[in-house]
């Protein structure tokens, strides 16, 4: 069995350009993956899927995950010149950082099956960010049992998968526009009738009745 | 005008059979209900399972699942209703035949049951349609889903044929077709039709956050 480490190893020795980093899962599971440049992907997963080490031909699971924009408060030492001397004064500095949205593939070998079974292999890209750069390359073309579940991840998350043979919305309605599994995501006002309203949803309702009498 | 029980029964041992036009036809209906062959999900199975030998809703004179709306008395609503759905349910209601009943089977169907919160899922088929009869459970088991139709074979029996109470099918005035809502850009639009549904509800009390 090879671990996230000896892959990279051999994606390494195959595809020298290829940007492709190690991400560490600190859990008990330790389940490491691979983060790749999604300019590279298409190039490593075609690797993946043909070397004979390895032969990851089937793409057991893809999903989505959010990552929204997080504001960062920091206190950085900066020196400053204050009634003309010079001293070390601390600020605090607000920057945000970006969010993107990321898309997870889960491989294994059926080939090799049980005689040599690794897996799953997790690879990931991530996008630009969450609203206008939100391509990343299919991977259709290398697993066909992609096809259905990148089209949830466009339908749910928003990512726009170029390359993909038949990219529409699956789950939700073709006239919907929102992403609801994005972390940001509002759902309609259609709180008319709780029987047992509490926490958020009996002050969603309460919000509800009030704006049904203004009306 | 209704018969009294005890000189019915007197007059049922000289071999006379007395009735009113009402009783009779009352009679005649709620005893050959033919309900929509359609389910939704997981409580479609406790309603095949009502229909077969073990459960046999044949007893109550409703073996005959039509595929067909222009066919079926009785549409059982038997379980979740995604919003992509809802449209085309409500649509197969318009399709049914006058007089036609709604028996909401299960959570779901009633509220949206352990989906109530997602955001694809209906809250409950009564925002669109009006419903007869509503059955708990999750999944109801069929000697539920026998009580209801029971419950509305007591309905139907119950219906007068004049009068302000009498069923939409007898009243011309009626509304026979209710509105289809429309998927839109973020919800069904509209999300409630306000004849059959006319809550709010009685304000839930505090402001509390």
């Amino acid at each position: 069995m090879k671990n996230a480490e000896e892959i990279l190893a051999l994606i390494r020795d195959a595809l020298p350009q290829a940007r492709v980093e190690l991400v560490l899962n600190p859990s008990v599971s330790a389940q490491h993956s691979l983060r790749v440049h999604p300019a590279d992907m298409f190039a490593v997963a075609s690797f993946l899927r043909e070397n004979q080490e390895l032969v990851l031909d089937y793409c057991s699971n893809v999903t989505g995950v959010d990552w929204p924009g997080k504001e960062i408060t920091e206190k950085v030492k900066v020196t400053k010149i204050v009634d003309g001397v010079e001293q070390v004064v601390e600020e605090t500095v607000k920057r945000t950082e970006p969010g993107f949205l990321e898309a997870v593939y889960h491989l294994y070998s059926m080939k090799l099956g049980p005689t040599a079974p690794h897996g799953p292999v997790v690879i990931r890209m991530r996008t630009g960010n969450r609203t206008d750069d939100v391509s990343l390359p299919s991977l259709t073309p290398v697993w066909r049992s992609a096809e259905f579940q990148e089209r949830e991840i466009f339908d749910l998350f928003g990512i726009v998968f170029t390359g993909h043979p038949d990219l529409r919305r699956i789950l939700m309605w073709d006239e919907f526009e929102d992403h609801p599994m994005r972390r940001d995501y509002i759902d309609p006002d259609d709180y008319e009738y709780e029987p047992t309203p509490h926490d958020e949803v009996l002050k969603r309702a309460a919000d509800h009745a009030k704006a049904e009498v203004a009306q | 005008m209704a018969v009294e029980p005890d000189l019915k029964i007197e007059l049922g041992k000289q071999g006379v059979v007395v009735t009113t036009i009402s009783e009779i036809y009352n009679w005649g209906r709620r005893s050959s209900v033919w309900p929509m062959q359609f389910g939704l999900a997981c409580c479609a199975i406790e309603m095949i399972a009502t229909t077969m030998a073990r459960y046999d809703l044949a007893r109550f004179g409703a073996e005959v699942f039509r595929p067909s709306p222009r066919q079926a008395d009785l549409m059982i609503i038997s379980g979740t209703i995604t919003k992509k759905m809802a449209p085309q349910v409500v649509r197969l209601y318009n399709q049914m035949a006058e007089p036609r009943y709604v028996i909401a089977m299960g959570a779901c169907a009633i509220s949206g049951g352990p989906f109530k919160q997602g955001y694809n899922v209906l809250k409950g088929i009564d925002r669109y349609i009006p419903v007869d009869v509503h059955i708990p459970g999750c999944p109801p088991r069929p000697e539920a889903l026998i009580h209801a139709f029971m419950m509305l074979q007591k309905k139907i029996d119950a219906q007068p044929l004049t009068g302000e109470d009498r069923p939409r099918h007898l009243d011309a005035a009626a509304q026979g077709e209710f509105p289809i809502p429309v998927q839109g850009a973020h919800d069904l639009e509209p999300p409630v039709n306000r004849l059959v549904w006319p809550l709010p509800a009685p304000a839930p009390s505090g402001d509390c956050g």
